[in-house]
């Protein structure tokens, strides 16, 4: 026992080394696997406070962008809303219209945090629990879709961006409506791919590929990028499409938290329908 | 003594806000980001206890992965850093041992010295920090590219740093 212990003291050094990193490690393997439950990341409190304030400094440099923006924004809704169309047919065009049901709803949230340089990339937002935001909600900004919600703290809540390695996103091309799969390959923080696309389908470089609406974490139709370059690798049934990405993450500063009415209907649905089938 | 410490406590605190609020938003060419914060493992002086060695770059590691929410990378890349550093300086020792008072810095040690130090250094953490975040071997090349121009980048930013406390009026 006595000889154990100085074996131990006298290479407590390497212990100590194994020690250290079997801890880092533990660390590494929890994080990435329960993310809900990881508490040492940016959304939590004092970290994100900080962040907070110092980013409130960097926002004056970038207002005028901003204002663009959201000028562009409120000009496209404009032209979007009901007033401004005439009426062409029939006698009665009732606003509040029953036959519509709102599925998805919006909030704004500043971004605090940002990164675009890692292979797993998170943004922080200053709107928390506290504002209902919850995990799993879809996040858009004017110019196109930026990430799903992870964690929330009270006041501060963590995005998946898009440029993230085990991001895979539904996403469809607007023109034929066929859809694949958005991964991202960690290289380039304008590019993305396009996978699962058929052979078959006629593609354009410059094509809008759009969010699919499939997982109702995001609507129909937000805008992702466009096609850059594609090939037919031989002997593949399925296409190598390289995507830009509308949205450049580097300036990214204000953003809307969607948030979908529908979706546990949805999910109950299908999930009875699965069980059901087993 | 006391002053030392709070030297050291110093530089961990400044060198975890630059490399959080400002180094962490330089990037070249999209994905080379400079790892200035390893500057203190490699600043301490040489008779820091080995295993008190070991946990400051522990908490260093910790503190820069609270800051980017990437829990466990940094922590690991720097102990092992702070391991490798124990071998390094018996490899590259001079010939007759450390003097009581010298520092490693360029002021004390010369610029050669210090050179390979350091490289050698930033290798090993930048090594283990990229493979850990790939944390497979597919990509090997493009993660070697990555190591290789970040690794240049950190090095210049040291030996900037260094430029700071140089005063060529003291002759070691």
């Amino acid at each position: 026992m006595r000889n154990l212990i100085k074996f131990f003291i006298k290479n407590s050094f390497i212990f100590l080394f194994l020690l250290l990193e079997f801890f880092a490690f533990w660390m590494l393997v929890i994080n990435n696997n329960y993310q809900s439950s990881s508490y040492f990341n940016s959304s939590n409190y004092l970290v994100g406070n900080f962040y907070s304030s110092i980013s409130n400094i960097g926002y004056y440099f970038n207002l005028k962008d901003v204002n663009r923006q959201l000028a562009d924004e409120n000009a496209r809704l404009q032209s979007e809303s009901i007033e401004s169309y005439i009426k062409i047919y029939g006698k009665i065009f009732q606003i509040k219209d029953t036959s519509y049901l709102q599925s998805y709803s919006y909030s704004t949230a500043k971004v605090v945090n940002n990164t675009t340089n890692k292979r797993q990339n998170y943004i922080t937002l200053d709107k928390g629990k506290l504002n209902a935001i919850e995990p799993e909600m879809g996040v858009i900004c004017p110019e196109g879709v930026v990430g799903i919600v992870k964690n929330v703290s009270n006041q501060f809540s963590s995005v998946m961006s898009v440029l993230h390695d085990k991001n895979k996103m539904s996403a469809k091309i607007k023109k034929s409506g066929y859809f694949g799969s958005l991964v991202w390959n960690g290289n380039n923080y304008r590019e993305a791919q396009l996978i699962d696309i058929p052979n078959h389908v006629k593609l354009v470089v410059g094509d809008t590929v759009v969010t699919s609406g499939f997982s109702s974490i995001f609507p129909e139709n937000i805008l992702i990028g466009t096609i850059k370059e594609f090939e037919l690798p031989e002997g593949n049934n399925f296409y190598d499409i390289t995507i830009e990405f509308s949205v450049d993450y580097k300036k990214l500063s204000h953003v809307y938290i969607i948030k979908s009415l529908l979706k546990e209907e949805k999910q109950r649905l299908e999930q009875t329908s699965q069980e059901t089938k087993e | 003594m006391i002053r030392n410490y709070f030297t050291y406590l110093f530089m961990f605190i400044l060198l975890v806000m630059t490399q959080s609020l400002l180094l962490n938003n330089i990037e070249f060419g999209g994905f080379i980001n400079p790892y200035l914060y390893i500057l203190l493992i490699l600043a301490l002086p040489f008779e820091t206890n080995e295993n008190l060695l070991l946990i400051i770059a522990f908490f260093l590691g910790l503190s820069i992965d609270i800051f980017n929410s990437t829990l466990g990378i940094h922590t690991s890349a720097t102990v092992f850093m702070a391991f490798c550093r124990k071998y390094i300086l018996k490899i590259i020792s001079p010939r007759d041992r450390y003097d009581f008072d010298a520092k490693p810095n360029i002021q004390y040690m010369g610029v050669s010295w210090y050179m390979i130090y350091s490289i050698i250094l930033t290798l090993c953490h930048h090594l283990f920090l990229f493979y850990v975040e790939t944390f497979s071997f597919s990509q090997f090349f493009s993660t070697l590219a990555r190591v290789l121009l970040s690794s240049v980048f950190t090095l210049i930013l040291i030996l900037i740093s260094q430029l700071f406390n140089y005063n060529p009026n003291v002759r070691k």
